[in-house]
């Protein structure tokens, strides 16, 4: 059984200005100790479909339909109280932005006494604080810092504190939603080589979520790429880098730069993405895509398995065309 | 190639506020050394970029440039002329010559303001046009970044358009006085990924359309290898190297350089590098290290490094690096 196995899941936003279908049809599922990639722009869905994991979408976010199956059971369907064990615990979430995610009133102690006892009341403060310090000391940061606040530390200290709290209880799926866009490039190396370090020691399996292809590439065994709440390419890294087939994949990859490559060209996609109160009939990407067929503009693509399980959103590859 | 803009020993030094007490007490006044006796010049017609990580001073050194800030002590020439202590009616009219883009597109256009407004807003500042000649004027400049037909636009609000159109908007107000060197203070890193690469070759062709110079700031040494003519990397308020592009990315030679640019990812799974990592984090521009100022992070430090600082100096030709240890 998989750790993690989501299906059909589709969110909506049920605004004042209409109903905004943030995460549609999607559908995937991680092994134990794997690490997959989210990738998408701002609007594709992608910190939608990583809160739907552990359901914390944000009001007015609702889940419409499909499951989130976490070691068989569905979490769309569980009462709250039955929750808090899978927050947390089996599951744990690293947001963004480090410097608003702490308690800036609060000393480091007291996030992680709070935290320890609050899944397991019958640890006493002094053994949980033992426990916080231990994590501290694999993380890099001297365990008598434990007792600062915040404000004390730089934003990788603190980025590196989240890391602490979210892996604290062991959980099984670690989610990081942008762990490192706040922060600069070497602290974001260290920051995502620490990740890694606490996978290999503890086994857990990682989402990273990010709008950064590079990062996902170099650190991810699969990846999602998310364009408008759809999944356009499910794919391993490897595979995506060596025959990404969405267009918007390949658009995507040519406007990244790569500073190993020498006179480096790179591509513009054209227009920019869709209003999401307002699709485009068809597929979402036919207005910015080099490739558009008839069928495009009037029907969604399926998404379809293209093999090495490879999966694509695209006409392109459907019937014959796939095999070819 | 001339020079359009020179800075020679520029430093800004920013006073801590301390509580009165603190200030009874104390010796001396510290200060934030945000730019530290930095030395360039930026060619007509080149993108010279100052690449770092945040509180490296770079956002600042732009400014000083265009005189937003005033520089403790150093001098700026622009075109020649010594304008670093411009005042009134010519700084004014010096403002017509440079112009600066910001990062944030959402904070840099008045919500309030019609894009039309926005953009000529500068030709009514300083007299030059309005009513309908100045509609005419922004229809003009709208039409060069891209954003066509312009009449779709000039009656819409900041918040009715993308991001990728609002840095365009205020690209647009950034050339509408036929500027001759922009200040770009990362303008591209809050544009998503698709949109970005559009953004970056717009800004190379105005480069070309209107003959501007760039002075651009990023820390995003991979979008500056693919901009950029020249780069300086600064570190703590002082710039550790700085060469053409091509020199600087084949052959880094300062400590620092290896470490960032080993840190940076390649969008390619199959490649494992080795990464040159640096212990600690940045100190703080308040306190900083005695002698060279990366010599507490260094992997090769010797004794010397603690004790003297280190010039920058001529290794190869065109090619200059802050190291005691490099040689030509």
């Amino acid at each position: 059984m998989p750790l993690l196995k989501i299906g059909s899941l589709t969110v909506d936003y049920r605004t004042s200005r209409g109903t905004i279908r943030a995460v549609e049809d999607v559908s995937f599922s991680l092994e134990k100790g794997e690490t997959l990639g989210l990738v998408g722009e701002s609007g594709s869905g992608k910190s939608t479909l990583g809160l739907s994991v552990i359901r914390l979408v944000p009001y007015p976010g609702v889940i419409v339909k499909g499951h989130v199956k976490i070691d068989g059971k569905d979490i769309v369907r569980l009462p709250e109280h039955e929750l808090r064990f899978i927050r947390g615990r089996k599951v744990a979430y690293i947001f963004q932005d480090p410097m608003t995610s702490l308690n800036p009133i609060k000393k480091i102690s007291a996030h992680f006494a709070e935290l320890i006892r609050t899944h397991e009341p019958n640890v006493k403060e002094a053994k949980a604080l033992e426990r916080a310090k231990t994590v501290l000391k694999d993380l890099g940061i001297r365990p008598e810092r434990i007792n600062d606040y915040p404000h004390q530390f730089s934003g990788g200290m603190r980025q590196r504190i989240m890391i602490g709290l979210a892996t604290a209880l062991n959980p099984d799926l670690v989610i990081a939603d942008e762990p490192t866009t706040a922060l600069d490039v070497i602290v974001q190396a260290k920051i995502l080589d620490l990740l890694e370090s606490l996978r290999n020691a503890y086994g857990m399996a990682l989402i990273l979520i990010s709008h950064d292809l590079s990062i996902i590439l170099e650190r991810c065994d699969r990846v999602i790429i998310l364009y408008a709440g759809h999944m356009f390419e499910h794919a391993s890294s490897t595979e995506l880098h060596r025959n990404p087939r969405h267009p918007y994949t390949q658009g995507l990859l040519q406007s990244i730069p790569n500073i190993e490559l020498a006179d480096q060209k790179l591509a513009a996609i054209p227009g920019s993405p869709p209003n999401m109160l307002n699709l485009p009939r068809g597929c979402r990407f036919w207005p910015r895509c080099s490739y558009v067929m008839k069928i495009c503009r009037t029907k969604e693509p399926p998404l379809i398995d293209i093999g090495h399980n490879h999966f694509v959103r695209c006409f392109k590859y459907s019937r014959g065309r796939a095999k070819s | 190639m001339s020079e359009i803009v020179k800075v020679e020993h520029l430093k800004k030094y920013f006073p801590v506020q301390k509580s009165f007490l603190e200030q009874l007490f104390a010796r001396k006044m510290s200060y934030v050394k945000a730019v530290d006796d930095i030395t360039f010049s930026v060619k007509r017609g080149e993108i010279f970029t100052l690449a770092g990580e945040s509180g490296c001073g770079k956002t600042t050194t732009g400014r000083l440039i265009i005189r937003l800030l005033e520089p403790t002590v150093g001098e700026i020439y622009f075109n020649g002329a010594d304008i670093t202590k411009l005042k009134g009616e010519k700084l004014r009219l010096l403002r017509r010559k440079m112009q600066i883009i910001f990062q944030d597109p959402y904070a840099s256009l008045n919500p309030r303001m019609k894009i039309v407004d926005a953009v000529g807003h500068p030709l009514e500042i300083h007299d030059l046009a309005k009513g309908k000649e100045k509609k005419e004027i922004v229809l003009e400049v709208l039409e060069k970044v891209g954003l066509t037909p312009p009449e779709q636009f000039t009656n819409l609000h900041p918040h009715q358009l993308s991001g990728g159109q609002r840095q365009r908007v205020a690209l647009a107000r950034s050339i509408i006085f036929n500027p001759e060197f922009i200040v770009a203070d990362e303008p591209v890193s809050m544009i998503d990924v698709s949109l970005r690469t559009a953004l970056i070759d717009l800004m190379l062709n105005l480069r070309k359309d209107l003959g501007l110079t760039y002075l651009f700031i990023t820390h995003d040494l991979a979008v500056a290898k693919y901009i950029s003519d020249r780069i300086a990397i600064m570190y703590l308020g002082k710039i550790v190297e700085m060469s053409n592009k091509e020199s600087l990315f084949l052959n880094p030679m300062h400590p620092y350089t290896q470490a960032l640019l080993s840190a940076i990812p390649i969008p390619n799974p199959e490649r494992k590098r080795k990464r040159i990592e640096l212990t600690g984090e940045v100190p703080s521009a308040i306190n900083i290290p005695q002698g060279c100022r990366f010599h507490s992070r260094c992997p090769y430090k010797r004794d010397e490094c603690s004790k003297k600082e280190p010039r920058i100096t001529e290794v190869e030709k065109e090619h200059f690096v802050a190291c005691h240890f490099i040689k030509s």
